[in-house]
């Protein structure tokens, strides 16, 4: 900033420790074999962006296992453990770090044979991204749609299709977008409700074109390289605008004076003051105050652990659940969920597992298995059980309620794992797409009707007559505004699809006030509850400037920050994505 | 960046969010890391019945020992801290463990293999694999039987080593204290499995998504005390195939050899006769963070134990070392 300051050395070296502070963290998988170059195209990524130390490197020049032809074998910086070195392939999954001066990233590095697909699973569960290799001159291989299948199954939001070993197709174009056109037709297989991005990117892994830096040698593609893209990609989850969930997890009580509810915000945010609902017990409280080892904190987001006193004594354990009253769980005994069973030991309909759902641990019986699903054809069969990496749709009744949103709505809470409980072990993985238990329905509208009279006395005694809140829950979503800048021409199809979406959405330009700052429209529409599409003939970074201070950060989109080199359709793909993170989860309809 | 073109005026703006409250600020990869190693702390506390933490006093030890802290407070931490001493620490670590674990109120078990140090164990006389079988892994199984724990928490990273990055959150060994690597447990989300019969038991390692550097960070971050030999000085040493020894504490010279003063730092601390130190004049934080980007060598490159044949860490871990 002062290059000539003097100590200026200290000051760069203090901005840069700043910076490395403030990065934040993506996760992505891999899935594949030896074939598929995945590995080298891991230690490419590794190396190129200087993870990889130089003794490391010594290490494998040395190694007598040596495989590669050329200088060096990046696979085997990968394969961990004895047995895959010796049979060449990767047999678990290991996890790989990786640091850009933008972000930290964690790889789930999987082995793509079917006989591991619960290793793919376990990859992808936590992945923010999945990085699906093809081989340019085989094309979408079933390992390939094996893997995109499994991360859209999971709920990972960003598939990358990365279309390797372009330079032994010399770099065609004709043969790159006829694969991409097959992908597009995967796409639509594995997530016809348009839940997942996908993005193909040519690379050369073994070249390191278009891995980190953008290729000289493939002109005609305009697109980000893979490292950039996946720095670009929105981490969802750090301010989600969904109800809470706060699965208690531990009780603080180190005297009679402190009782604190420790546990891992899983959705939504936390204040002091806020009211919250006890679950399964229904009883009301406020949060008296949020308490860390750093002092109070006056907000909590999504993904911190911190401990909650409450106002009133309740008498809650590790289990149950603290929800904010705007959007109750699901609470049920029946369900119905895609299961990935991990073990040798089918699952049967007699058996009874363990059942670990966020911090709940509950029995639970399957009753009928609806059919399993052929990841290669992506067929239903009927099936009597499932085996080991058999992926099926399964009926479940607990022996008592649980509460839980389905998967499609929140990860954490969706989720579940079986343990059997003669042998310990994990056996399965399920994802909850179904409340089965229309009994219990009238329970909850019962509460839920209480809650918003409550609410509606409180809000009337507040100097505004609608809370925010009650708009959102009107719409559907939260506001929001998008600075549309120099893509304008982006404006009118957005509309229209956000509007198909269902969004209450109005694009302002400058027909509306010529020559003049819409700043203020804009800040009145958006407080009346809609997505703002804003799109002036000229920049005003003044005005843009008390628009973006004006508005909280995560509910202003500026898609001049955005890389300018992508398409249209792929930045309006980004758009429509970050406007359907703006969705609040509704409580079921019908109710 | 355009946005900040104005910032004179960006204080006369009151700060406006629609809810009137301040809005939910992103966790950077730190406090993500931060957030998931205190729900493993509390997963560990909730699920055992006698759970103990392995402390080595080193900087990841450190560390370990704030998130404890941050997971349980205002309670203090629900287990005790366990240090497997071989008895040929360097006497600034043990100096820094009595101090630091007393200030902050935390229990301390230390378990010596008492009967090997007598028969004679060390590194010159048994070689460096057997003396750490006997001194570590050995002592450690024993001490875990010893106090009836189930589940042990340590410090290692899954960045430290090739076969570490395999390792599960949540490491489940069988009754003689062993590893499989071919049959672990799978970890989907944030679902850790601890259930055991009798005399098996889970190691646990909050630690495992974190790499050197971050730990680095955090320590700077947080400003967590770590034992003096982290920081560059001149100290008396002897430079020995390749490694520089400190040759305070067992460490008898070789005929030939000469002592010397260089300015050196520890990347990381194990026992006297096994650890080299680095040549460095990083005597600060912010210093050590700077070498590190220029570092071209893993920090495990100076332990002895890692490099005997290749694959030695995962046949180590196989057998119960931590």
């Amino acid at each position: 900033m002062h290059p000539n300051a003097t100590g200026a050395n200290a000051s760069t070296f203090e901005q840069f420790l700043s910076q490395h502070l403030e990065r934040d963290l993506l996760r992505f998988t891999t899935a594949g074999s030896v074939d598929d170059g995945k590995s080298t195209l891991i230690g490419r990524l590794l190396y190129d962006s200087k993870a990889i130390y130089e003794d490391q490197v010594q290490s494998i020049r040395q190694s007598a296992l040596n495989r590669s032809t050329g200088p060096m074998d990046f696979s085997l910086l990968t394969d961990g453990l004895r047995a895959e070195r010796e049979q060449g392939i990767t047999i678990d999954v290991a996890y790989r770090y990786f640091t850009t001066a933008r972000r930290k990233f964690i790889i789930a590095d999987t082995p793509g044979h079917e006989q591991y697909t619960r290793n793919m699973a376990t990859g992808a569960s936590t992945a923010d991204a999945a990085v699906v290799l093809v081989d340019a001159r085989k094309g979408v291989l079933p390992q390939s749609r094996r893997h995109a299948t499994i991360a859209a199954l999971l709920g990972i939001p960003y598939i990358i299709a990365a279309v390797n070993k372009m330079d032994l197709i010399d770099y065609s174009e004709e043969m790159f977008r006829r694969l991409e056109g097959d992908l597009e037709e995967l796409a639509l297989q594995i997530s016809p409700s348009g839940a997942q991005i996908i993005q193909c990117i040519p690379i050369s892994a073994l070249e390191g074109e278009n891995v980190v830096t953008r290729s000289t040698k493939i002109p005609w593609y305009a697109g980000p390289s893979l490292l950039e893209y996946l720095e670009e990609i929105p981490i969802a989850d750090a301010s989600s605008p969904e109800a809470l969930r706060f699965p208690v997890q531990y009780v603080i009580r180190p005297d009679d004076s402190f009782r604190g509810f420790a546990g891992q915000i899983i959705a939504g945010s936390v204040r002091p003051g806020d009211r919250v609902v006890a679950l399964p017990s229904k009883q009301t409280t406020r949060v008296r105050s949020i308490v860390t080892f750093d002092g109070p904190l006056p907000l909590a987001g999504t993904g911190s652990s911190v401990t909650l006193q409450l106002e009133d004594e309740l008498d809650l354990s590790r289990g149950d659940l603290l929800v904010s009253e705007a959007g109750l769980p699901n609470i049920a005994r029946r369900f119905a969920a895609n299961v990935v069973w991990l073990h040798a030991t089918p699952l049967d309909v007699k058996k009874r597992w363990v059942m670990r759902q966020a911090t709940d641990e509950l029995r639970v019986q399957a009753t009928k298995i609806r059919s399993r699903i052929d990841v290669n054809t992506m067929e239903r069969p009927l099936a009597p059980q499932l085996g080991l990496n058999d992926i099926g749709i399964v009926e479940f009744e607990a022996t008592r309620n649980l509460s839980f949103d389905l998967y499609s709505q929140n990860r954490n809470s969706g989720s579940f794992i079986l343990i059997d409980p003669l042998t310990n072990a994990t056996v399965g993985a399920g994802m909850i797409s179904e409340n089965l238990d229309k009994a219990n329905r009238r329970a909850e509208r019962e509460l839920s009707d209480a809650r918003s009279e409550a609410m509606f006395q409180e809000d009337i005694s507040h100097a505004a007559s609608v809370a925010v809140s009650e708009r959102a829950r009107r719409s559907g979503h939260h506001p929001g505004a998008v600075w549309l800048g120099a893509r304008q021409s982006l404006a009118a199809p957005l509309e229209r699809t956000l509007f198909e979406a269902g969004f209450h959405v109005v694009v302002i330009d400058d027909a509306q006030n010529p020559g003049e700052w819409s700043e203020g429209l804009v800040r009145g529409l958006y407080s009346a509850g809609m997505i703002v599409l804003y799109s002036p003939k000229y920049t005003r970074e003044k005005e843009k400037h008390h628009l973006t201070s004006a508005i909280q950060p995560d509910r202003i989109l500026d898609v001049d920050s955005l890389n300018q080199e992508v398409g249209d359709a792929f930045l309006l793909q980004k758009i429509v994505a970050w406007v359907e993170g703006l969705r609040i989860a509704r409580p079921e309809e019908g109710r | 960046m355009t946005q900040y073109l104005y910032e004179e005026e960006c204080d006369e703006l009151p700060a406006f969010s629609v809810e009137g409250l301040p809005s939910v600020p992103r966790l950077s990869h730190l406090e993500m890391l931060e957030a998931e190693s205190i729900h493993i702390f509390r997963e560990a506390a909730a699920s055992f019945a006698a759970p103990v933490m392995l402390y080595s006093i080193g900087k990841d030890s450190s560390v370990l020992l704030r998130l404890a802290q941050k997971a349980f407070y205002p309670g203090k931490i629900p287990f005790p801290l366990l240090h497997v001493d071989t008895g040929y620490k360097f006497p600034e670590m043990i100096e820094f463990r009595d101090r630091y674990v007393k200030e902050i109120g935390a229990e301390l078990i230390v378990h010596k293999n008492q009967q090997a140090l007598d028969d004679g164990a060390t590194p010159f006389a048994l070689g460096t694999q057997k003396c750490c079988g006997l001194l570590k892994t050995r002592s450690l199984l024993d001490a875990l039987e010893e106090g009836g724990f189930d589940a042990a928490l340590g410090g290692a990273r899954r960045d430290e080593e090739k076969s570490r990055a395999k390792e599960r959150i949540y490491s489940f060994r069988d009754a003689a204290g062993q590893w499989d690597p071919r049959n672990q447990r799978p970890e989907l989300w944030n679902y850790y499995n601890g259930k055991l019969d009798k005399g098996e038991h889970i190691r646990i390692f909050p630690l495992s998504n974190w790499t050197e550097l971050d730990v680095w960070l955090y320590i700077y971050k947080e400003n967590i005390p770590i034992v003096p030999l982290y920081f560059a000085k001149e100290r008396e040493v002897v430079v020995r195939g390749g490694s520089i020894l400190l040759t305070q504490g067992p460490i008898p010279l070789l005929p030939g050899e000469k002592a010397e003063r260089r300015s050196v730092r520890m990347r990381s601390l194990g026992c006297v006769p096994c650890t080299g130190a680095i040549a460095s004049h990083a005597d600060t934080l912010p210093k050590i963070i700077e070498e590190m980007f220029g570092f071209r060598r893993s920090e495990r490159e100076n332990r002895t134990i890692d490099h005997d044949q290749e694959g030695s860490m995962e046949m180590k871990k196989r057998e119960g070392y931590f």
